[in-house]
This record gives C-alpha cells, structure tokens and sequence, in this order.
C-alpha cells in the first residue's frame, strides 16, 4: 500500500474475466503519517481504507471487464463489515466478484482476509463512466502497470 | 402492466422509502417522487433483478440529454412499466 498516494493495492494476483472475480494483495505499511492519529502509539489500519482497498480490487476487476474504457467510480457502499482490527505490517488477501452488471454502474462483493480469516466484507456499486481524458487512462494504466495488471487478458 | 406495476412499485417503495400508497403509474420518478440518480441505481439493480433484464440506463440519459427523449417516456412509472415488458418480451424472460 501507498497510503500517501492512496493506492491502496500492491498487485494483482489474479483476474478471471470468465469468472468475474480477481484477487489482490495489499501489505499495510509499517510507517504512515495515517497512524500518528489513528491511534497514539496504538496503530490500527482505518476500516474506511479497508473499504477502499475492496473498492479499488473491485474497480480494477471492472476497468478489465471494460477492456480499459471506463473508469469506476464509487457510489454505494453496503453491508460493510469491519470483523477485526488490521495492523501494520499485515499481508490482506482482497477478493472481489461482479454480482450485477447494469447499464452505466456495477455491484459487486468484497471481502478482506488475513491468514485465511475473515477481516472485512462489503457490496458495492460503483459507477462506469468514460475516461474524460486520455492523461487520466494513461495515469491508470502506469498504476496498472505497477500492479501487474494483466494487460494481455484485455486484448487476448 | 398492473403486475410489472406493483413489482416496480414495491421496489421504489423498499429501496428508497417512499410510502406505497404516494405511488402511481402516473408518478414521475424524479419529479414527483424525488428519486435521484444514485437510488435509481438501487431501483435498475432490483429491477433488472426482478425481471431477468438489463434496463438501458445510459441509453435512455443520452436520448434525453440529446433531446431526443424526454425523462417522461422513460421516468413516468407507466412508461417506465412498459419499457420493462419489451424488453421482458424481448428477452423471452419472465418476471423472477
């Protein structure tokens, strides 16, 4: 995670455009301003970014089902469920599936583990806009790139 | 057109609170029921649950946003209603 820049996957460790589903994994940093507040010598990743870790795995699963032509924006969030606290230095395994696929805006379900327990689950909606300008694609696709997007798979 | 009617109807009811009774095939979904662009997602989600359909939202805006529709051909309940049988009808699908 680059919590400074708000990127808050590492990598993608897999993406099925069959299945709809991908799978990412983000370390939560040992240092970050972030956890000079939250908490005072007591450091606990904000459930918020938790959020917005299964958002972000779930708008790089749509940008591929997109072929890279629109972006998603966050719109709902729903059935949020922050199960345990999340530390520094821990290793998230972030899930995320297309459960409807509408017309200008998706939902899909997330969810967060850590060792293969439960930490975090939500449904989403996002919605599908273009791309307004070809700098932000071409911003997206360097962070794409970063994360080992499977550029392949879209033209494939 | 009644039955589409009354699914269509309980789900604006559910998803966005709106007393059953305030909902007629004569109501504007966003004039008269306040609906606004991010709970008529709820409402396509349910309904293109409901009917095994995909409600073509984004062609419907351009149309109205080119001036070749208006909101009322799409917004208005009735229309709306019948807009979800042809596309039913189209698909072959029938309400879940």
């Amino acid at each position: 995670m680059r919590l400074d820049y708000f990127l808050l996957i590492d990598r993608i460790v897999e993406l099925k455009l069959g299945d709809r589903t991908i799978r990412t994994e983000a370390t939560v940093p040992t240092n970050s301003t972030i956890f000079e507040g939250h908490f005072p010598g007591h450091p606990l990743m904000p459930g918020v970014l938790l959020i917005e870790a299964m958002a972000q795995t779930s708008g790089w699963l749509l940008i591929a089902m997109s072929k890279f032509r629109r972006i998603p924006l966050l719109a709902a969030v729903k059935e949020a469920k922050l199960r345990t606290v999340v530390t520094p230095g821990q290793i998230l395994s972030v899930s995320a599936q297309i459960v409807h696929d509408g017309s200008g805006f998706a939902v899909t379900k997330a969810d967060i583990t850590c060792d293969g327990k439960p930490v975090s689950s939500a449904k989403l909606t996002l919605r599908l806009i273009e791309f307004p300008n070809p700098a932000l694609r071409a911003g997206m696709e360097k962070i794409a790139a970063d994360i080992a997007f499977p550029m392949e798979i879209i033209h494939g | 057109m009644s039955s589409t009617f009354d699914t269509v109807a309980s789900i604006i009811s559910e998803t966005c609170d709106i007393d059953r009774e305030k909902i007629t095939p004569e109501s504007h979904s966003i004039d008269d029921l306040g609906i606004d662009s991010l709970d008529f997602l709820d409402i396509a989600f349910a309904i293109d649950k409901a009917f095994g359909i995909k409600l073509p939202l984004e062609q419907w805006t351009q149309e109205v946003n080119d001036g070749k529709a208006t909101t009322e051909q799409y917004f208005v309940l009735k229309n709306l209603c019948a807009r979800i049988d042809e596309l039913v009808a189209a698909k072959g699908a029938t309400p879940a």
